[in-house]
């Protein structure tokens, strides 16, 4: 590999390479423009960062004073960061595995049903959620739970019993935020593993009724190891993202994500935003996004890494 | 032929699960499935209540009393969102002929194997995947280097590349178009122009299908790129202008009506109504289009599961 390389170093340009960098070259300067720029940007977590009125953005990142790691003292000393990791990675967790079990569960169920229109009918309407953006989904939850008018307190109102500020109980936003992630995207998740379910070879299957299997060891010892690839893929793609929360979910869902549900409901990502919109200085907040870009990378290594270990050929790098 | 299909049907017969696991597993997809659907029913229904019964009853299934005054409203005040609908279709078709030209683009290049550099910039499209720079810093970015703020291209550029699309399309290249073909074309004397826009893009029609849809529904259902970057009223999208009116549907009351204050056609709009209405108007072009995409979405995700 390594001397296949060295070759094609050593190789001349010739016009077919030149084509071939014209047309690749828009779509290298978008990705110098908007991903590789930020990355350099990210120094700016060490940085003093001041915005000075009609320089560009280069000279200022250069010229503003080193600030060393004061950014992150600062934020380390604010409670605030342990919330927003704590219920970033938490959340995160629960939303990996109970959405594997959910939509890996009801796509063997679906797979498992008589009739085929009907499955094809279930999947269309579970899959609908998925194409909803979260602020119209928000607009969902507030029919629900809006204090003067929402269906659950005219509800508990016809019973007798008091109206409750749902957008200020810190204790059932756990419940509506993983209520609403499940809602939104096992139906998708599902039809995934369907998909995959679908491609399973069926002399499998019949290889083990003339064997005397039952449906439940048929689930069990064919279809689950089959679908094994797409699990850890999935689970390596999900685990990438744990410092990274779904912002519309957390943000539009609850409104805002700041009063007193904070606690609740503040991930990285709608602490972020919330203080871009604020005053906060732009440094303290990019040491948050800083960490977070490192984290993130070295999850996902260290994800993939642990699959090759296991299994070699399940690793997606 | 006949024969083995219907042993093959009466071996699936006999492997099925019983009648009353199907029963049972029936009605939880029904309920699964009712639950999904139910809210939009529910906020439709809203949006036709009339305001008095919202006032009276709060939101309900059934209201007392039925009323399209919101639509009314909405239509009478029709300019804003006529124009966040302009600027919506505007995004989403430009977003997706820019972001289909350049993923392709990067796609057919990088299945190219003999390219010289072939590894280099398949490194420029692997790395963001595993690193990036995150909100801060390409806020910054984007406002202070490219001066993106409330133009119409902060919510086209960021998004209309994603690695994940160009690795689809580099994997489809790379499978459905032979290296014979394409050195064949070479012989005939044809340029990496000629050959990518004659023969690589006609043969792959349907994942570029597939891409297009990505595209064109992550544009429609954004509103992230509009919360930070757009300020002026003019240039919000559907999205945009739905998250605003949560917060203050009254910006919504420009026109008021013959011998009303401004204070008093804001106090007697169908607030409620009006709002939940828009949300519909929202979904309904996508409710009536999804079911014929579904297909296209999920074998745009099985090729991108090839491993990369």
């Amino acid at each position: 590999m390594a001397k296949e390389k060295k070759k094609r170093i050593r190789r001349s340009w010739t016009k077919n390479d030149v084509e071939l960098t014209l047309l690749a070259l828009p779509t290298t300067v978008w990705y110098l423009l908007f991903c590789f720029l930020p990355m350099f940007g990210l120094i700016i977590a060490f940085k003093n960062y001041r915005a000075v009125g009609g320089k560009s953005f280069l000279y200022n990142v250069l010229h503003s004073e080193w600030a060393g790691f004061k950014n992150f003292e600062f934020l380390i000393k604010s409670n605030d960061l342990f919330v927003i990791l704590r219920n970033t990675i938490l959340y995160n967790l629960v939303f990996i595995v109970l959405g594997l079990v959910l939509s890996v569960g009801m796509a063997i169920m679906i797979s498992l049903l008589h009739s085929r229109r009907k499955s094809k009918v279930y999947q269309t309407l579970m899959f609908f959620p998925y194409f909803m953006s979260w602020v119209v989904v928000a607009y969902f939850v507030d029919a629900f739970l809006n204090v003067d008018n929402g269906m659950v307190n005219t509800m508990l109102r016809n019973g007798g019993s008091d109206p409750v500020q749902w957008y200020m109980t810190p204790e059932v936003w756990p419940f509506i935020l993983i209520f609403m992630y499940i809602w939104k995207n096992t139906g998708y998740n599902m039809v995934i593993y369907l998909s995959s379910i679908s491609g399973i070879d069926s002399t499998l299957y019949e290889a083990a009724v003339v064997d005397g299997a039952n449906k439940r060891q048929q689930v069990w010892y064919i279809t689950l190891p089959c679908l094994k690839n797409v699990i850890i893929m999935m689970f390596i793609l999900n685990i990438g993202k744990i410092f990274y929360s779904d912002f519309g979910l957390f943000f539009q869902i609850s409104q805002g994500a700041k009063g007193s549900i904070f606690n609740a409901v503040a991930t990285i990502d709608t602490y972020v935003y919330n203080a871009l919109q604020s005053n906060t200085p732009i440094g303290m907040t990019s040491a948050v996004t800083f960490f977070q870009s490192v984290a993130c990378c070295i999850t996902i290594l260290l994800a993939n890494a642990l699959v090759k270990k296991i299994d070699k050929d399940s690793a997606i790098i | 032929m006949a024969k083995t299909r219907e042993m093959e049907d009466s071996m699936s017969r006999l492997n099925r699960i019983k009648p009353q696991t199907n029963f049972i597993f029936n009605i939880i997809f029904i309920f699964c499935a009712a639950i999904c659907i139910i809210p939009v029913f529910f906020v439709f229904m809203i949006s036709i209540s009339s305001e008095e019964s919202i006032r009276m009853n709060g939101y309900q299934f059934i209201p007392e009393t039925f009323s399209l005054e919101s639509y009314q409203f909405l239509f009478k005040e029709g300019e804003m969102i006529l124009q966040a609908l302009g600027v919506s279709v505007f995004v989403a078709v430009v977003g997706t002929i820019i972001g289909l030209a350049l993923t392709s683009t990067m796609g057919y290049v990088l299945s190219r194997s003999s390219y010289k550099l072939n590894g280099f910039l398949s490194m420029v499209v692997f790395i963001p995947m595993i690193f990036n720079g995150g909100m801060i810093a390409s806020y910054v970015v984007n406002t202070q280097m490219l001066h993106l703020k409330d133009t119409v291209w902060a919510l086209i550029l960021p998004l209309c590349v994603s690695s994940f699309n160009v690795v689809i399309c580099r994997t489809f290249f790379k499978t459905n178009i032979p290296d014979s073909v394409i050195e064949s074309a070479q012989i005939d004397g044809a340029s990496q122009f000629k050959i990518f826009t004659r023969i690589a893009l006609p043969l792959s029609k349907p994942m570029l299908a597939t891409i297009a849809l990505f595209l064109t529904f992550g544009y429609w259902n954004d509103w992230f790129q509009s919360s930070l970057y757009i300020t002026n009223t003019k240039l919000f999208s559907l999205q945009a202008l739905l998250d605003h009116v949560q917060r203050n549907i009254e910006m919504m009351a420009k026109n008021p009506a013959m011998g009303l204050t401004m204070q008093q056609y804001i106090n007697n709009m169908p607030k409620e109504g009006a709002r939940m209405a828009m949300a519909i108007i929202i979904i309904i072009p996508i409710a009536c289009t999804y079911p014929f995409f579904q297909k296209y979405f999920i074998s745009g995700l099985t090729v991108g599961a090839v491993k990369g």
